[in-house]
């Protein structure tokens, strides 16, 4: 499958103007890449597009030539750069898993998501403890395109480094393409095979 | 020894209000006959152990007649505020789903009643549906819902533009499952406290406006009226006849008051350890 974006232009405010003009990039799903850019210059606001969570002013993102659908699962799932916002303060980690679709067992125990931590609530679990969650939650059936947006930056190096061991692993098996936004030299190097420099 | 903590603490303050107000309006239901009963060999007596309030100058019995007037107050506030907060309910999700014209109408509406004052609302309420019990009802009721009701409408619009609520709509969920999902188990505990902390204020309300001879009409035995009366003989030293129904009516608004604030705690997830 091929994910692309055409002639991409946004901004949050008329007047304010673009936060970015005619961006243009297309992904393959077997390809992982490097979104790369300095802070503030719209690489999580160009992630919320390509997930559908934000509408372009202009241009379209098209899977296969076909728009992302509006409604139902989305086959462009994104991982947020904040899992303490991610995930519903008031639910049990079960219940937020259970937003998934489909989440395999086998992916929650290689994520080390322990059986005790699906009783608990978000307050109750680390930041990365949450991010599992919030990754685990992504991979459901339908995923075919996966947006990582600094999912990793606050997290420990062990932590880091075992999340980012079992996604290049997972989205290698199921043919998921992997979109990467990060500003450590050392994670791209080992995790992407393409950038695209803003 | 075992120490309570905070949280074994507000449950057990709140089974204590709840109990004692349900026994307060269960038992003034009961005492309503009694209340009514005139006996003028026993007029203005001072507390006894017969009559641990006293009794007034037609020989009442204070203590049955607080006990009512305090169960009327209660079965009042109760009644009035599950009206108003349901009011505030509907009202603050019309407010925050059906656009920006329902939007500026409602809040138009919030910003108008919050801008008069309570009490002067609510006397003309009271007045132009007649006196008595359905106008202190509908006034009450009509003028307690606007705080509850800015208070949900402002949570769900947050609610509405919060990450997971935009995550579990891409991951496929209609907008009623994400309703009663994500969004019902933020806006119950807010429904329910907000509820539970507008009884003091019912009550409260609904006796000052019968204080003021606008509610309740004079030969109930309600707790406004009680104390209008008692003030025409609390110059001639029956200090009992404002004293008592006076406390029973304050413990009852603060026990309103605790059990909602103990209700917060215990509905809050931020406390489950404390």
């Amino acid at each position: 499958m091929k994910l692309e974006g055409r002639n991409l232009t946004f901004s949050y405010e008329e007047k304010e103007g673009e936060v970015f003009n005619n961006v243009n990039l297309s992904v393959e799903s077997h390809e992982q890449v490097a979104i790369l850019g300095p802070s503030g210059f719209g690489k999580t606001t160009l992630c919320k597009i390509l997930a559908g969570y934000l509408e372009p002013d202009s241009g379209q993102v098209l899977l296969d030539g076909i728009p992302l659908p509006k409604k139902g699962y989305c086959p462009v799932q994104m991982i947020w750069q904040h899992p303490e916002r991610a995930v519903n303060p008031r639910l049990r980690m079960r219940d937020t898993l259970s937003d998934g679709q489909d989440v395999e067992k086998r992916i929650i125990s290689e994520l080390g998501i322990e059986e005790d931590w699906l009783n608990r609530y978000p307050q109750e679990l680390s930041g990365g403890e949450l991010q599992r969650f919030c990754i685990a939650r992504a991979l459901g059936r339908g995923t075919k395109f996966l947006i990582a947006d600094e999912i990793s930056t606050m997290l420990d190096l062990i932590t880091q480094s075992q999340i980012w061991n079992f996604l290049i692993k997972e989205v290698k098996e199921r043919e998921i393409g992997l979109i990467v936004v990060s500003h450590s030299e050392p994670l791209l190097q080992r995790v992407a095979q393409r950038r695209i420099q803003f | 020894m075992k120490t309570i903590n905070q949280r074994q603490r507000a449950k057990i303050l709140l089974a204590a209000a709840v109990l004692f107000l349900a026994a307060v309006a269960v038992a003034g239901v009961f005492c309503h006959d009694a209340a009514m009963e005139t006996d003028f060999s026993r007029k203005n007596l001072a507390p006894s152990l017969a009559y641990p309030f006293g009794t007034d100058w037609l020989g009442r019995n204070m203590f049955y007649r607080t006990l009512t007037g305090l169960s009327m107050s209660i079965l009042i506030g109760v009644c009035a505020a599950g009206v108003s907060a349901v009011m505030a309910l509907v009202l603050g999700l019309a407010a925050a789903t059906l656009g920006k014209k329902a939007d500026s109408v409602i809040s138009f509406l919030i910003d108008m009643v919050m801008g008069i004052p309570h009490i002067l609302l609510l006397l003309l309420i009271s007045f132009a549906m007649g006196k008595g019990l359905k106008g202190v009802i509908v006034g009450v009721a009509l003028t307690h819902w606007t705080s509850l009701a800015r208070l949900i409408r402002g949570e769900v619009m947050q609610l509405k533009q919060s990450e997971y609520i935009q995550i579990a709509r891409k991951l496929g969920h209609s907008n009623f499952h994400i309703a009663r999902k994500h969004m019902l188990v933020h806006l119950f505990p807010q429904f329910v406290v907000g509820l539970v902390l507008m009884f003091p204020h019912a009550i409260l309300h609904e006796s000052s406006i019968t204080f003021l001879g606008f509610g309740l009409s004079t030969e109930q035995p309600a707790i406004g009226v009680i104390l209008s009366e008692s003030m025409k003989y609390l110059i001639m030293g029956k200090w009992w006849l404002a004293l008592f129904p006076g406390i029973m009516l304050v413990l009852t608004v603060v026990l309103f008051d605790m059990g909602g604030t103990a209700l917060r705690r215990i509905l809050d997830p931020n406390s489950v350890h404390k």
